[in-house]
């Protein structure tokens, strides 16, 4: 059947043909927008310190973020996140403060308190995610329900009150967040790391491509002999390492948890993955687009405590905007509206 | 199919021209799909548009109904050029598309989605006891029992066409347009289907009616256009055509030998025992042997239980009781996986639903069965590319470019993907549920073709299909099911739509499996 002409398939062209990337690109070119901005309001903003500032302050949102990428491409949505860093706070305060009296307020008592950490973030995670899969209970209500208890019970734990980590062990803790190796800070490192380890599996591994492919079709995930139940809990599992993470650099900062700790983290890290691009719905996940998103977030309230012009109180309204603005460019919808 | 009574096109009604599309042109991009293509509607004629997939004949009713705006030329109404900016526009002048993939809420009633956004209120409630009789006058005109209480998730697919054909009829539609209708319908749907065609063109309703299923258009239609590659190739009175002469037309070649030759063997040794497989309320003690090299169908109406049984047979579904060997050996297969170490692979019919992964591009898609295979820690992108290479070679999938959505694809390279994906696994028995729905009849044949190499190769196939040309052409022996059992196994002459109907509906062979010679 050679001799007959080629139809080819007509393909729809979603964008027209502007050669700006938009979907790609975007968070990157708001970010720079924002530094821009803010050099233009204050010099102090690109000061080595201020910069160091915010990028330390982005990690613990964005590592959590980074996991909620795994979570949200493979079409799940994880809200406990906040309460589960809140929960794993209290937790390692109080297992280490217990320690102090056999141990002694030395590193073996941070590592436990670091091991007891992974393990509630990996179990914790886990739990959500069996749950949810397991009991065909939407990822949703699971997660609002879990984010319910592990918040009363650092409530409870705390006796209503605030934890406090035990004096000395603090001095032992303290240069996880507040050190430096080569001028980079530590929170910063990590987050790096963790980015970088998202990105492999995320992109690079068959586990990768089996949430992008349960997240945009779990039947034809299911068709194509992927268990789909077990890539969506590792997925969970994958959301609580990275709290467990986030809240071993997180104790060191303030040496406390209550039952305040982590609140809203849940939508700052939401927020976080869909501004970089990764969709909602699942299918499509970007992890540098959630890292980008995660440093978005943090830079827009540093702006605002840089400037009189804009009350600090109301950060949260324009990181409101920001998302709002950021998801209808990503669409694309408004050109290709122009372009008809 | 009725017999071919060509509806004679009465003078009085000629040049009753409703919607004339004049010269339309219409690209995408860089891609252009339409060059100029004019075509007449006529109050009171059923007109065919005849094409394979991706001739443009989607693009050119969705620019006649309002979905698209043609890049180029204009369309006319009652002898004066409109626009309609939108379908809402298109379907106030009484144009009304019925799309080929249903565009029905799964989550409401029958009733609520024939009225849905046109809801008939009394003050300012919703009128529900109108609503619910005029929608089952409208059922009932159409001889469909459905509950216009019933969910629509409830509903099978031939009654959603029904439901959404209701619908268009609830809009008063004088100007109706049906893309691929009959895609999903069983024989008995089409008659009931082809009768409302009727009762509407008596009515001077203008009809415009999409399909590459000849038989059909002898049916039903008065008059032909043939697209091809995006071009009017000829608009010609139904009765003058043969359907070779519409295939050839259609195609741009003669199609020389629809299906492979075929030299069954009914002595090669046995790859597949299925013993009293059951699954609750759906298949009742299924048996049956598949032989190397052999295509092995399954013939039976809609319900029968035959995606029921094969999907048991893979581990998608529960079996209530049943064994399975594999080359004269007992395996446990209760998982996709499972049978995919079996060296069974599954084609699905829903190839949309459960096949493919619309919004990304071919390579993820190829790979996705047999992913192991491209490195367990890390993908090796190489290899896939490789792999791509070689599947779009093999299976001859034509696609515009590589980085494009299969969704945006056709049919027919959807399902060459899909194939070219299956046979990724390697495997030594595919099942193929309905392999050319939807799909042109070049392809369809090119389609035969490789399911033919299949078994040339040793491998063997399992075919479930709805077209008895297909049934017949491809498979060496035919399974009957009807209400849950292998009514008969068919084999030689045995093989034939007489038997197959007889089977199917219970006349013959109602207990256990006969076999005809």
């Amino acid at each position: 059947m050679s001799s007959v002409e080629r139809n080819e398939a007509p393909t729809k062209k979603t964008s027209g043909g502007f050669s700006i990337d938009f979907k790609a690109l975007g968070p990157f070119l708001a970010l720079v927008g924002l530094f821009v901005l803010g050099t233009a309001i204050n010099d102090a903003f690109l000061s080595g310190g201020n910069l160091s500032n915010i990028f330390t302050r982005a990690a613990f949102i964005g590592i959590i973020a980074v996991g909620a990428t795994f979570v949200i491409t493979a079409g799940g949505i994880d809200l406990s996140v906040g309460s589960m860093a809140a929960f794993i706070s209290g937790a390692m305060i109080v297992v280490m403060n217990g320690l102090v009296e056999t141990l002694g307020a030395g590193v073996e008592t941070v590592l436990l308190g670091v091991v007891l950490s992974v393990i509630l973030g990996i179990g914790a995670g886990a739990i959500n995610g069996l749950v949810s899969t397991k009991g065909k209970i939407e990822a949703f209500i699971v997660t609002l329900g879990t984010m319910g208890i592990y918040r009363s019970l650092v409530t409870y734990m705390a006796d209503g009150g605030t934890l406090s980590l035990d004096f000395d062990i603090r001095g032992v803790y303290r240069p996880i967040y507040y050190g430096d190796i080569l001028g980079i800070p530590i929170p910063v490192l990590v987050f790096f790391a963790v980015a970088v380890a998202g990105y492999v599996l995320l992109n690079m591994t068959p586990f990768g491509r089996k949430c992008f492919a349960i997240g945009s079709n779990e039947q034809v995930a299911r068709y194509s002999a992927i268990h789909v139940d077990r890539i969506k809990t590792l997925t969970y599992v994958i959301q609580g390492l990275c709290v467990s993470i986030a809240t071993i650099i997180y104790v060191p900062r303030l040496g406390s948890a209550s039952s305040s700790t982590g609140v809203l983290w849940e939508l700052e890290a939401i927020a976080a993955v869909i501004i970089g691009g990764t969709m909602l719905k699942g299918g499509y996940g970007r992890i540098w687009g959630t890292v980008v998103g995660a440093i978005m977030l943090t830079t827009i309230g540093n702006i605002l405590n840089l400037t009189d012009a804009i009350s600090n109180y109301l950060n949260g309204a324009v990181q409101g905007l920001i998302i709002i603005v950021a998801v209808f460019l990503q669409r694309g919808d408004w050109r290709r509206k122009k372009s008809k | 199919m009725t017999d071919a009574a060509v509806h004679a096109v009465d003078p009085d009604q000629e040049g009753r021209v409703r919607l004339s599309g004049r010269q339309i042109c219409k690209s995408f991009g860089s891609a252009q799909v339409l060059f100029d293509v004019s075509i007449d509607l006529h109050a009171g004629e059923v007109h065919a548009l005849l094409g394979e997939n991706g001739a443009g004949k989607s693009t050119l009713v969705k620019i006649l109904s309002g979905y698209h705006q043609p890049t180029s030329g204009e369309l006319i109404l009652d002898q004066a050029p409109v626009q309609f900016a939108d379908s809402e526009v298109g379907e106030g002048h009484g144009v009304i598309l019925i799309h080929q993939e249903l565009n029905l809420a799964e989550q409401l009633t029958v009733e609520e989605n024939i009225f849905l956004g046109r809801e008939i209120k009394r003050g300012w409630f919703l009128d529900k006891a109108t609503m619910r009789a005029q929608a089952q006058e409208l059922l009932d005109q159409l001889q469909c029992d459905v509950d216009p209480r019933a969910r629509i998730r409830d509903l099978a697919v031939s009654d959603r066409q029904m439901v959404e054909i209701a619908k268009a009829l609830s809009k008063k539609a004088d100007i109706l347009i049906l893309d691929e209708p009959t895609a999903v319908l069983t024989g008995r749907e089409v008659e009931i289907l082809f009768d409302q065609i009727r009762r509407l063109r008596e009515q001077g309703v203008a009809i415009l009616y999409i399909s590459h299923k000849l038989d059909e258009i002898k049916a039903i239609a008065d008059r032909v256009t043939v697209l091809r590659d995006g071009r009017h190739i000829t608009t010609e009175t139904v009765a003058e055509l043969e359907k070779d002469d519409m295939a050839r037309l259609m195609v741009g070649r003669d199609i020389k030998q629809m299906f492979p030759d075929r030299v069954p063997d009914h002595s090669a040794e046995i790859v597949l025992s299925v013993r009293d497989v059951s699954v609750d309320g759906q298949v009742r003690d299924a048996s049956f042997d598949l032989r190397r090299g052999e295509v092995l169908g399954f013939a039976g109406i809609v319900g029968a239980g035959r995606t029921a049984l094969m999907e048991a047979i893979i581990g998608l579904r529960e079996r209530s009781s049943g064994r399975i060997e594999r080359n004269g050996e007992p395996v446990k297969i209760n998982s996709l996986q499972d049978a995919k170490k079996c060296g069974i692979a599954y084609l699905t019919k829903d190839r949309k639903g459960s096949g493919l992964l619309l919004n990304m591009d071919m390579r993820p898609n190829l790979t996705l069965l047999a992913l192991e295979k491209f490195g367990r820690v890390f993908i090796d992108r190489k290899a896939e590319e490789t792999a791509l290479e070689t599947a779009i070679e093999a299976f001859d999938i034509r696609a515009a470019d590589r980085k494009s959505k299969v969704g945006d694809f056709s049919g027919g390279n959807q399902q060459k993907l899909l194939l070219a994906k299956v046979m990724e696994t390697d495997p030594d028995i595919v099942i193929i549920d309905e392999p050319t729905r939807g799909i042109d009849i070049g392809t369809k044949s090119e389609i035969y073709h490789f399911i033919g190499d299949l078994t040339d190769r040793g491998k063997s196939v399992i075919l479930l299909s709805s077209e008895m040309p297909e049934m017949l052409g491809l498979s060496d022996r035919i399974a009957v099911m009807a209400g849950g059992r292998i009514t008969g196994i068919l084999m030689g002459d045995g093989r034939n739509e007489h038997e197959i109907m007889r089977h199917a509906t219970g006349i013959s062979g109602k207990q256990g499996a006969s076999v005809h010679e």
